[in-house]
């Protein structure tokens, strides 16, 4: 329970951004849903933080959307400027390494040659089951 | 000295004018004057002493590894440096000390370059201004040039408080300084969308992007893994090619670097330009362009036609959509790229500790600025299961298009493309910041993000200086590989131009005082 206090605050309070709660009332085009919003924030792992964040997700989409203008029917997508030509891949043997240490140091909190993580079996709770928490 | 071209201050070298250590100590001490521009995060001070002495023993000895033997170089804080901070100008990355050096780098420091140190930009490359880094914003040498204090309009006011001063360009704004401000004779740029052209055209210096596969793109941290490239900006193009033909080539560890030989890159002075066909691309005489840019534009047309050129007007049918385009490929694949930055292995790590989840999602709250969050919450919004094909899939259709116009133009018989580098010349930053950053990006790429998305080289070169004493940049386009041809043309233009050098002499005092009275100057004025 006391991490779930400590999320909801990092949620809500952080750096004195106004928490995004399934309230707002969205200004705009209002395509963008709650669900999307949710869906988006953890999928993405970086939360929109405020009304302006999802305003500014709606112009992106509205200025992406000038792109159904263009007739692209029987167009095949194009991934790489270099689609023509061979690329060069190098064999699958090992030319470099034993540098454990090094990219360790790097690393806020390891324990013997491990990278540290928090427990992984907890997902970021829903909008929804944080308001009924916030409530109780 | 240091007003020198890197091929002149090179030969002052071999012949003893000057030591390494000398030329070192020289620019280390400028890059200390002119600290307000916020040109360098990192200054490498004690790495480029060191390299400094070891080049001045390999002269002694006669054993020079070559004509970038002993040149201060710097190079744009988002490549891989050993040994030294490498941020992308974001908390996420501050203290980050990568193990190895990016390829290009490398290939630097082994033909003896000296480093002086990593360059400012915009948080992940993610800007037009160098304005929305972690580290504050660049401020444009030209802005204190007697060029432009001389010419400009008056606003007193403004004067007075010392906020007057104009943006760099970017991202690679810091790289642009540097290089303006004679603090090094080459520097590294990236460039995704623009950002080395960009910031050459505001600063008045040759700004070089390669075609897409040349350059190794290894240790650059990646923004577009489509689209970007290192850049090189420099102070002419005989520099440029200096650098290109160190660079240039196959690595091992990019699988997108092609395998053609490459031959040093000489360019050739070009006496005679009749068997040249310029192509003028219609569509990028926008509304928005100013007309001082558009003016100079066509005289430069002009310039080729007088000298025998065949120049023509061409059509790039599908450029208005291109901008659109980049927005959704660019956001597509920075929401992938960022997805590496969760605290555990590297950079900043928040003090959540709750859950993986949760750990990861304060650590990219506290490490990502507004701007790359909305970029990834964007690129995310493309690439949901619902959205994938009308966005991120047409947006790739869109772009064969774009790259097919460029394709049949060069068929047609172009053998160059001059188009305008940016809409205007440098703009105060209180003007800038009024807009976006995503606005203030579709607007200032227009001109430059569809070589990237084609993969053609492009370079930025120094056209003339506004009526406000400012510098305007114009581009050059290329077939892809064409990159030596591209630079020839560039200089051919460079030497009918004869584009003024930036005085900062004599008022070197004056920025002193600048910076001296303003406590913390780049965060005090931060949006």
């Amino acid at each position: 329970m006391s991490a779930r206090a400590l999320w909801l605050a990092f949620r809500s309070g952080l750096g004195g951004r106004q928490a995004f709660s399934t309230k707002v009332n969205l200004q705009g085009s209002g395509r963008i849903t709650v669900e999307v919003i949710e869906h988006l924030e953890r999928l993405a792992l970086v939360d929109f933080g405020s009304r302006e964040a999802v305003a500014r997700l709606e112009k992106a989409i509205a200025f992406a959307d000038r792109l159904r203008e263009v007739d692209t029917d029987g167009v095949e997508p194009m991934e790489s400027v270099l689609e023509d030509r061979c690329l060069y891949l190098r064999s699958d043997n090992v030319a470099e390494g034993n540098c454990a240490e090094e990219l360790l140091q790097n690393s806020r909190q390891v324990v013997e040659e491990y990278f540290v993580a928090p427990p992984g079996n907890i997902s970021l709770p829903k909008l929804g089951e944080q308001e009924s928490f916030q409530h109780s | 000295m240091l007003g020198r071209t890197l091929r002149e201050v090179s030969v002052a070298l071999k012949q003893g004018q000057i030591t390494p250590t000398e030329l070192c100590r020289k620019c280390l001490s400028l890059i200390q004057k002119t600290k307000f521009l916020n040109a360098y995060i990192t200054v490498s001070e004690e790495v480029a002493l060191k390299q400094a002495e070891e080049s001045e023993k390999r002269y002694k000895q006669g054993q020079s590894l070559g004509i970038l033997d002993g040149i201060p170089v710097a190079v744009k804080d988002n490549f891989s440096t050993s040994g030294i901070q490498t941020t992308c100008a974001s908390n996420m990355l501050k203290g980050y000390i990568p193990p190895f050096n990016a390829t290009v780098v490398q290939k630097l420091l082994d033909q003896g370059a000296l480093l002086m140190g990593k360059t400012n930009l915009d948080e992940f490359a993610m800007g037009s201004g160098s304005t929305d880094g972690a580290f504050g914003p660049v401020k444009n040498p030209w802005s204190y040039s007697k060029q432009y204090q001389e010419q400009r309009r008056p606003q007193s006011n403004r004067k007075r408080e010392g906020t007057d001063w104009l943006i760099a360009g970017g991202s690679s704004g810091g790289s642009a300084a540097a290089v303006s401000a004679f603090t090094c004779f080459a520097a590294l740029g990236s460039d995704t969308g623009g950002s080395t052209r960009n910031p050459a055209a505001h600063c008045g210096l040759v700004g070089f992007k390669p075609s897409y596969g040349l350059v190794s793109r290894h240790g650059l941290i990646p923004l577009v893994n489509s689209m970007d490239v290192p850049g090189i900006l420099t102070r002419c193009v005989d520099d440029t090619a200096i650098v290109l033909g160190v660079l240039a080539g196959h690595d091992p560890k990019d699988s997108t670097t092609v395998q053609d030989p490459v031959k040093p890159f000489t360019v050739p002075s070009l006496s005679d330009v009749s068997k040249l066909c310029i192509g003028i691309p219609k569509e990028y005489l926008v509304p928005e362009l100013s007309s001082e840019v558009r003016s100079l534009w066509s005289k430069a047309a002009d310039l080729f036609e007088s000298a025998g050129a065949k120049v023509i007007e061409v059509s790039l049918p599908h450029t208005s959509y291109s901008i659109v385009c980049y927005h959704v490929l660019c956001t597509a694949e920075v929401a992938s790229n960022m997805a590496r930055f969760d605290g555990l292995e590297y950079g900043h790590r928040c003090d959540v500790n709750m859950s993986t989840e949760a750990m990861y999602a304060a650590t990219r709250r506290e490490g990502f600025n507004d701007v790359v969050r909305g970029r990834i919450l964007s690129g995310n919004f493309f690439l949901l299961k619902e959205n994938y094909e009308n966005y991120f899939i047409k947006a790739q259709k869109v772009r064969r298009l774009i790259a097919n116009d460029f394709v049949n133009v060069f068929n047609s018989g172009v053998d160059i493309l001059l188009t305008p580098t940016t809409l205007s010349e440098a703009v105060p930053f209180l003007e800038f910041i009024k807009e976006d950053n995503r606005t203030r990006s579709a607007q200032d790429d227009i001109f430059t993000q569809a070589v990237n998305m084609a993969g053609l080289p492009a370079v930025s070169m120094p056209a003339a200086l506004s009526t406000q004493g400012l510098p305007i940049g114009l581009q050059f386009i290329g077939h892809a590989f064409c990159d030596q041809k591209l630079l020839t043309v560039a200089k051919w233009f460079e030497k009918q131009v004869q584009f003024p050098v930036l005085q900062l002499q004599g008022l070197m005092d004056d920025c002193s005082s600048v910076f001296e009275n303003e406590t913390l100057p780049s965060v005090s004025v931060k949006q």
